[in-house]
Order: C-alpha cells, then structure tokens, then sequence
C-alpha cells in the first residue's frame, strides 16, 4: 500500500521503526497532491518546499534520538482561518487576500511544539459561513469521491485534504456542523469537541460562543492522537476550560457492552434521505450485536435550534467581522468619498454575499427594538436546548444521529436557495448549541457510492466515551479509512 | 417664573493599571504613537481579550470607596460602532449588569450638605485618538485602545454648576486616594459627560436633557454647565421647546453646538461579549478589597483635627487632594509640628508651584527638604523671611536647604563681634536717629534695625541686632 493511503498512527508506527524517513513521508503526500489537487482544489496555499526543508532538518535530528511524539513528522493540513505567523491566512475571503498574521494560533503552536510538518492552508466557506465551500472567493473544492459534487462545508479543503490523501490529518473549525459535515460527505473523521476543550486564540472569529476547532482523520485512533495535541487549557481564551490534559487513546478499544445508545425520533425526521436512514438502522442494529443497550430518547425544543442558530451565529458574525473596515490591514476599496464611503464600498467589495446575508442577518436581530424578538429569544432557546440534551444524557452515554440529511449534493444544486443549504446542518447544529462533543464517522455509501456520516453526541467532555463508540463501530463495520475513487486513480 | 438645573453626570476615569486590559501592553500616557501596541489591542483576526484582574480589583475598590453595592454576577458586553480610533469596530463594556451600582457621595456647598447619588459604575475600555485631521485624511494613534476605564454615572441630583464641581471634585479627590487612577485631566485620565435639563421650580417632572461630552477640567464643567443652563432658560422662555441631543462644548469659544440629535443617535446593539466570562466575585473577594482601601478623604480629615489638633480648614486643605495629605504626612513624621507644616504647605507652597506652573503631583519639594527647612527656622539658624527665599530656591534648584542655606551665606549672623562693626558704622552715619531717640521717639529703634537687616541683607539674627544697637546708641545718649 502506498505511504500516503496509511493513516497517521501505521505512518508513525514505520516512522518509529526507522523503515521511513520524515522525507519519504512527506515527499510522498506532496506526489499526492501534485496528482490530484489540480482536480480538487482543496489547498488554498501549499507549504511544500518549506514543508520538505522541515522533513529534512528533522531526519537529521533522528538519527540522533527517538521520535518525541506521535505527530512527530506527520504532515497534515489547516483551515485557512487559523492564523500563522507570516504565512497568508486569507479566511478564503478578498477582505483578507493579502493578510499576513504576525502572530500564530494556539492549535498550530502546539502541532508545531509536537513536530508536525505543515503542508499548506485548506479552502473553506468565506469567514466559514457555509455548508459546501462554494462560498469561497477563490476556488470550488471538489468532493474527491464524485468532482461534481460539494466536499461539504465550512471546512471542506481541510476535509478533502484527509479524504483524498493529501496530509495524514488536518484541522477544521466547527461553528454549526462545519467539521462532521464535509467528513460525513467525504468519508472521514471529524469531531468536533466540547466547546472550551480546545483554544480559540488564532481562530478567526464567525461566532465566537460556538465555534471550535477540531480534527478531521483517517480513522478514529488517528482522532483521538490528534485531540491530545490539540485539547487543553490556554490562558490567552478565557473560554478554554482549565481542566487536567487527558490521554484519549486510553479506553478506546474498550467497545460498547452495556453502554447506554440513545437513538431520538427528532433527528429522523423529515428530509433524511431513506439510504441515509437505512445505513444508519444497520448502524444501530451492528450497536446492538456488539452488546449495547439501544434506548429511544426525546427532545422538546430540537426543533427551534436551527432558527436560533441562525440568530446567534448571525449576531456574533455581525459584531466579529464589523472590524473588516479597510482602516488598518486587508482590503480597502480603491476609490471612495470620505470615511462612510470607505467603509461601505471596502465591506460591500470585500465580502461575498453569503457573508454579508449574515451580517445583515445579526445586525437586525441586534438592533434596538427587534433584540428581545431575535437575539434574546434565540438565547433562551439556547438555554432550552442544553436542558434537552442534559435530559437526554441522562438516561443515555451516547447519542446516535445522522450527520447530514443527505450525502454531498451537486455543486452549485443549492447555491440559488440558502435555506436548503440551511438545513443541511439541521442535525449538526444543536450540537454547537449546547457546547456538547460530536463525532462523525462515515458509515456506509449510498447507491451513487457517496459517503453517509453517522453522528455520536455525548455530554459535555464526554470525548472519551464518543471515540470509544465510534471506534468500536469503526472496528466492526469495516468503514474504516475508506478510499475515494480519486485516490485510487492516483 | 423660577427654573431649576437638573444635572446629572456620566465621569469617565481612567485607571491606573501598569497593562491594558485585554492584552499585556503598557497603559503609559504620551509615548510615540502605536508603539504600545500588540494584535489583541489592534483588533487582529482571531485574537481574543483576557481581563486584566487588576481592573475588577480598581473597579471593586472604586465603588466601595463611592459606597456602591458590588454585584456578585455581572459581565462584558460589546458596544457595536463603526470608527477609526476603535479597531474592533465594538467597545467592551458593560451593558445590563454592571460592577457597581447604587452608591452615594455626599457633598457640601454653602455650608449645605447633600447626598448625590451614584446610579452605576462599569468596566470599559478606551478607544484610540484620530491625528492629523487635514485634506489628505487622518491618521490613528492606537496606544489608547485598551486602556481601562471606569464609568461612573450619577442621578440627576445636582442643582448648580457649583453643586456638580463640588461633586466632581469629590469624586476625583476620593478616586485619587484610593490609587485606582491617577485622575490627571490634562492627560486625559478624568473626563465628564454633563446631562443636563431645565424644569420649574418645585416640578416634579424632568424636562428635556441634552448631553455635553468630554469636558476635561473643572473650569470648563463649570462654564459649560452655566452655558447650557442659560441656553436653555433662554429657549423655555421663548417658549421653545429643548431638543434632546447630544451637544459638543467648544472650551475656546465657550459655546455649546449641536453635535448629535436622538434620531441620529447610534444603535449600539450591545450583546453579551462572547470571547470573556462573567466577572463573580465572593463575599470574601470583596471584604478583602474594602480591608485594602486606603484611608478615605473624611476619615482622614476628622484624624487630622483630632490627631494632629490642626483646625477643620487646614485639615480640609490638606485632605482635599491624596498628593497633599501624603506629603503633609511624611513631613509630619519627619519634623512634628503639624500645623507649621500645614501652615507652610497652605500658604508658601501654592504661589510656587504656581509660578512653575506646576501641579501638587509634579512638586520639586520633598517632605525631607521641607522638614530640614523647618528645622532650619526652628533653631535659629536662618529666619522665617530667609526661610521662605530658600524653599524658593530648592524649588528652582531642587538643592537641600541646608546647602543652599551654606552655599548663599544664609545663615543669620549672631557673631556678636561682627555685628557689633557693622551696627557702630550704621549708628555712627545716622545722627538723625540719635536726635530722634534723644528727643524719645522710640521709633527710631526700629529704623535702625530696618537698617542693619538691609547691611546685612537680612541676616543679622533680629534679637541679637536689637539688643547690640541699643548698646551702641546708649554711648551717644
Ligand atoms: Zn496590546
């Protein structure tokens, strides 16, 4: 099997036995992309060169020692909204084509400190406001399992990147759905964890009480390593939770007798493709054989969630990207007439329409008069929905859903209608909503051979028991770092 | 008819923490522009704020010295606006559920006194400064954003321009006790916003308020507030009706102009700011902050009358500014005679300081040198009237008295032998006064002091001259 079809801890085991060289690892996943990213667009800006100097400097150093960590040389990918030092970090956005942060993200301090090699920063949704990263500036990525098809979104270049074996791991962010999402439509792990688990410093804001970062991978051994890496108390975010590192390998193929799998009417409901539904019955028949309990659950508000989504990220948004105003770094517009002028004509070239649909969105659902209507309403249901899924956890360890009503639809089907691109997150939202961990891993295709993703919700810092779900089913099913057709051509 | 002022007030302050209070830059005020800055006071993507404690802690102290209630639970809000000086295009403040609330300061005016109450007290941070407005545009200086301030916003209980001095002096002088801020209006540090309305007499509603922004010193409170008062008397008695608006006082001019009406007003869209976490203080937190604030203006003039016996207006004098009260007090230990102290600190260190163009803070003078000084006078070794030319030179030199005092030759002369020359001379070339003392004009003595004083440019100790002339002028009788 070719280097680059391995998954990062089979890469890590050859690295640790000296049977590869950080060099052949990473020239390996650069051949990889210089194959198939022409086709699928997943990369924003390639590190490569920088990327084999690393490679090289560190063969060195291990001929004199042992590797330190499992990421240890391991190249990987990260979102183009997670800030690093004098490399462009774009967001996929005009307003900041030209931005240079003098400063880098928590998330690629510590892949840093655990020697990652960075090959390059991933497409993505404008300011990550999307369901298919159509709504970048730059480029469309393409789903590497049908190039006519969305690789799903925000996230979707960090998605691809794993999917089409083009970094052995990467980073997306979440904020409604955008990591489980595009793994669900690309056949890979993603999680998105506790909200507070790991640090938003260097993460440029959409919404800022509901985004979080996370791992997309290969198979859900790879997720739980690079979740070490990432999780854990930052002082510079005030909402990092100050709680004890935690190794999420242990436990993991502990399996599932006797524990608790919820299964709610609320997230089957209408809209959910039958393949979709049926992968996921044959899921939760595989729970049951393996010895877990199935336990029907309910919710009382599930509904409201996506209105309240929508209310919440928008207002947020609307407050984060108002400093996008062309005075002290991206983009200002050419020409204009005195200071309101600049604003206007900056942020209306600046921004692609979905993101200003946002601000617009979230500046009148702040605005004097509409707030008790909008905003703070949308809070109390927020607060609802977390009393729903403390209920729920209650009487189960792990809840089962499906990612996405669908599996990833056509490139350009839904950009004309925003809210059914809306709903394609309408199971992936409430997660964020209630700051809980999610996980998606693929479970079957359908008829056309796309992707279906299975999500696994656990309560706050539940992570541990999710992986251990997740890879006990992982284990079982078989659907375990499955190939896109595209990288088989390569 | 008869109109009354309502006045209520909204006093910026900006506290003296050594870092910002998001991000880890120096708050020191005139550094070259935005060298005190970093990507979190910038406003860069992705940076997040982390509150600075030393604010909670200057905030908590702030209100109980203003005898506020702390709340347990409050938190940050954004305050949404677009401009230049502000690079997040958001303030962080506090909207709903601020840090104090519910807070008196009782004042004094005309032998009268009066509560003034204080509605609220918030966290919030400063906004940068726009330069340069000219054709080519404007440039921003960034070092101010982030710096803390506190607002302190007061009912409408204020009646008179000389009820809101009053008031806004009081608040500064407690502020600057209990080392929150250092209140330097030239720099900035205390800035009043004055609302302010026109009603009959006796009415027991409000009229309509206008609001003037960023006065910086008491004197153009004052007239501001005396300004708009007369402008909206004027207007009522037209019978017109007043515009709530925001208005700009132009301290040059002394006028007050429309800058603002309520309709143009922004919509600010606060909403809880979602990168910080609510600010819960225990009980314990806040009964050690109170066991950590200094001695308050009041308690510390009753101690000075009843400790040091100095009457109530020296232990006003000396309590009404912080710098004062702490100078006064080092001397005191060094040198213990209070009310010489007090007397030299009212009336020799003013006209100085003044001539300097100096302020309390800024004083050349240190309780050490004022304390030799006084010695100085004490025994002997120079008089009052040489006493006050040398604080005039450590003023001008910031040499220690007794150097000066060596250094010029100050010392009085008591060398009775060398007097004694100088007064023969003197006494020899003034006949006219010994036909004047012969003739018993007893004044005559005093001429030939004035005389020996000027010979020896003030020098000659007085009592030993006197006793040395009378001497010399009894061989002539
Ligand atoms: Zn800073």
């Amino acid at each position: 099997m070719a280097l680059t079809k391995k998954t990062l801890h089979e890469i890590s085991d050859l690295l640790n036995k000296k049977e590869v060289t950080v060099q052949e690892v990473t020239q390996s996943v650069i051949d990889q992309i210089d194959a198939v990213e022409n086709k699928t667009q997943a990369y924003l800006k390639l590190e490569t060169e920088q990327a084999l100097e690393t490679a090289r400097t560190l063969d060195e150093t291990l001929k004199s020692r042992d590797r330190k960590n499992v990421l240890e040389g391991i190249p990987y990918g990260l979102k183009d909204n997670m800030c690093t030092k004098g490399i462009l970090t774009t967001c996929a956005s005009k307003m900041l084509y030209n931005f240079i942060p003098p400063y880098d993200a928590h998330v690629y301090e510590r892949l840093m400190v655990d020697g990652g090699i960075l090959l390059g920063k991933t497409n993505m949704d404008e300011f990550a406001m999307g369901s298919s990263t159509e709504n970048s500036a730059y480029q469309v990525t393409k789903n590497p399992w049908d190039l006519s098809k969305v690789p799903g979104g925000s996230s979707g270049g960090s998605a691809v990147a794993v999917a089409a074996d083009m970094a052995y791991f990467s980073l997306g962010s979440d904020t409604g759905g955008s990591i489980r999402q595009p793994a669900s439509f690309c056949g890979v792990v993603g999680l998105k964890p506790t909200y507070g688990l790991v640090s938003r410093y260097g993460l440029v804001a959409f919404a800022s009480s509901l985004d979080q970062i996370g791992p997309f991978t290969k198979d859900v051994e790879d997720c739980a390593l690079v979740l070490n890496a990432i999780a854990g108390h930052d002082k510079k975010d005030s909402t990092s939770l100050n709680i004890d590192k935690k190794d999420y390998t242990v436990g993991l193929k502990d399996g599932v007798k006797g524990m608790k799998i919820g299964v709610a009417k609320a997230f089957f409901g209408q809209g959910l493709l039958p393949e979709v539904r049926q992968k996921l019955e044959e899921a939760i028949a595989l729970y049951k054989e393996m010895g877990a309990e199935i336990v029907d659950v309910s919710f009382e508000y599930l509904d409201y969630a996506l209105s309240a989504y929508y209310m919440i990220s928008s207002a947020e948004a609307s407050s984060n990207l108002a400093r996008y105003d062309g005075i002290r770094y991206g983009f200002r517009a050419e020409e204009f007439d005195g200071l309101v002028d600049l604003y206007r004509k900056t942020r209306s070239q600046g921004f692609g329409s979905e993101v200003k649909r946002r601000i617009m969105l979230g500046t009148y659902a702040l605005s004097s008069g509409y707030y008790d209507a909008y905003y703070k309403k949308a809070m109390q249901v927020r607060t609802l929905i977390k009393t729903d899924f403390d209920e729920v956890f209650k009487n189960c360890d792990v809840l089962l859903t499906p990612t996405s009503p669908t599996t990833a639809f056509g490139i350009g089907e839904k950009t004309s209608n925003p809210l059914e691109m809306y709903l394609s997150d309408i199971y992936t939202v409430p997660v964020n909503i209630a700051g809980i961990p999610g996980i998606s891993i693929p479970c079957g295709l359908d008829q056309q051979g796309l992707p279906i993703g299975m999500q696994l919700l656990g309560s706050v810092l539940s992570e541990e028991k999710l992986l251990q779900a997740a890879w006990a089913f992982e284990n079982e099913s078989g659907y375990k770092n499955m190939k896109a057709p595209l990288g088989e051509e390569a | 008819m008869e109109y009354e002022i309502v006045i209520g007030m909204e006093i910026h302050v900006e506290l003296q923490t050594k870092s910002k209070i998001f991000c880890s830059c120096p708050t020191e005020f005139g550094q070259d522009e935005n060298t005190h800055v970093c990507p979190i006071c910038l406003g860069m993507p992705g940076v997040l704020p982390v509150l600075n404690e030393k604010v909670v802690e200057y905030a908590t102290m702030a209100g109980l010295a203003l005898n506020c209630e702390i709340a347990h639970f409050s938190k940050m809000d954004r305050k949404n606006y677009f401009y230049p000086d502000l690079p997040k295009a958001y303030q962080t403040s506090q909207f709903d559920l601020p840090i104090c609330t519910g807070g008196l300061v009782e004042i004094e005016v005309d032998g009268v006194k009066k509560d003034i109450g204080i509605t609220r007290i918030h966290i919030e941070e400063d906004a940068g400064k726009l330069l340069h407005e000219s054709a080519d545009g404007s440039l921003v200086d960034v070092n101010r954003c982030g710096v803390p301030l506190i607002e302190i916003v007061t009912e409408p209980d204020m009646r008179s321009a000389e009820e809101a001095r009053v008031f806004a002096e009081k608040v500064r002088n407690i502020l600057e006790y209990t080392g929150v801020s250092d209140c330097k209006m030239q720099e900035g540090s205390m800035r009043f916003d004055v609302n302010l309305s026109i009603m009959e007499k006796g009415a027991k509603e409000y009229g309509t308020r206008t609001e003037m922004k960023n006065l910086n010193s008491f004197r153009s409170l004052v007239r501001a507030v005396a300004y708009e008062s007369k402008r909206q008397i004027i207007e009522l008695k037209k019978g017109h009706r007043i515009i709530q608006e925001t208005r700009k006082w132009d301290d040059t001019k002394g006028v007050s102009s429309s800058l603002r009406s309520k309709e143009e007003a922004h919509d600010y869209r606060y909403f809880p700011e979602p990168d910080l976490v609510p600010i819960v203080l225990d009980e314990a937190y806040i009964e050690a902050m109170k066991k950590a604030l200094p001695e308050l203006p009041e308690a510390k003039k009753t101690r000075y009358i009843e400790e040091y016996q100095l009457p109530e207006y020296d232990a006003g004098v000396l309590t009404a500014s912080g710098v004062t009260a702490r100078f006064f007090e080092e001397t005191v230990a060094l040198y213990n005679e209070p009310k010489q102290i007090s007397n030299w600190l009212m009336v020799e260190v003013p006209p100085l300081l003044k001539e300097l163009e100096l302020s309390m803070e800024e004083i050349p003078l240190k309780p050490t040198q004022l304390a030799e000084l006084l010695e100085l006078v004490k025994d002997g070794t120079i008089s009052g009237s040489i006493g006050k030319k040398v604080l005039s030179d450590v003023f001008k030199t910031g040499q220690n008295p007794k150097v000066i005092v060596e250094k010029e030759g100050l010392a009085q002369m008591s060398d009775t032998g060398e007097l004694e020359g100088i007064i023969e001379e003197i006494v020899k070339n003034q006949p006219k006064s010994i036909e004047d003392i012969k003739a018993g004009n007893e004044k005559a003595y005093g001429f030939l002091t004035g005389q020996v004083m000027k010979a020896t440019k003030g020098q000659a100790n007085p009592q030993v001259a006197n006793e040395i002339i009378r001497k010399v002028v009894a061989k002539y009788l």
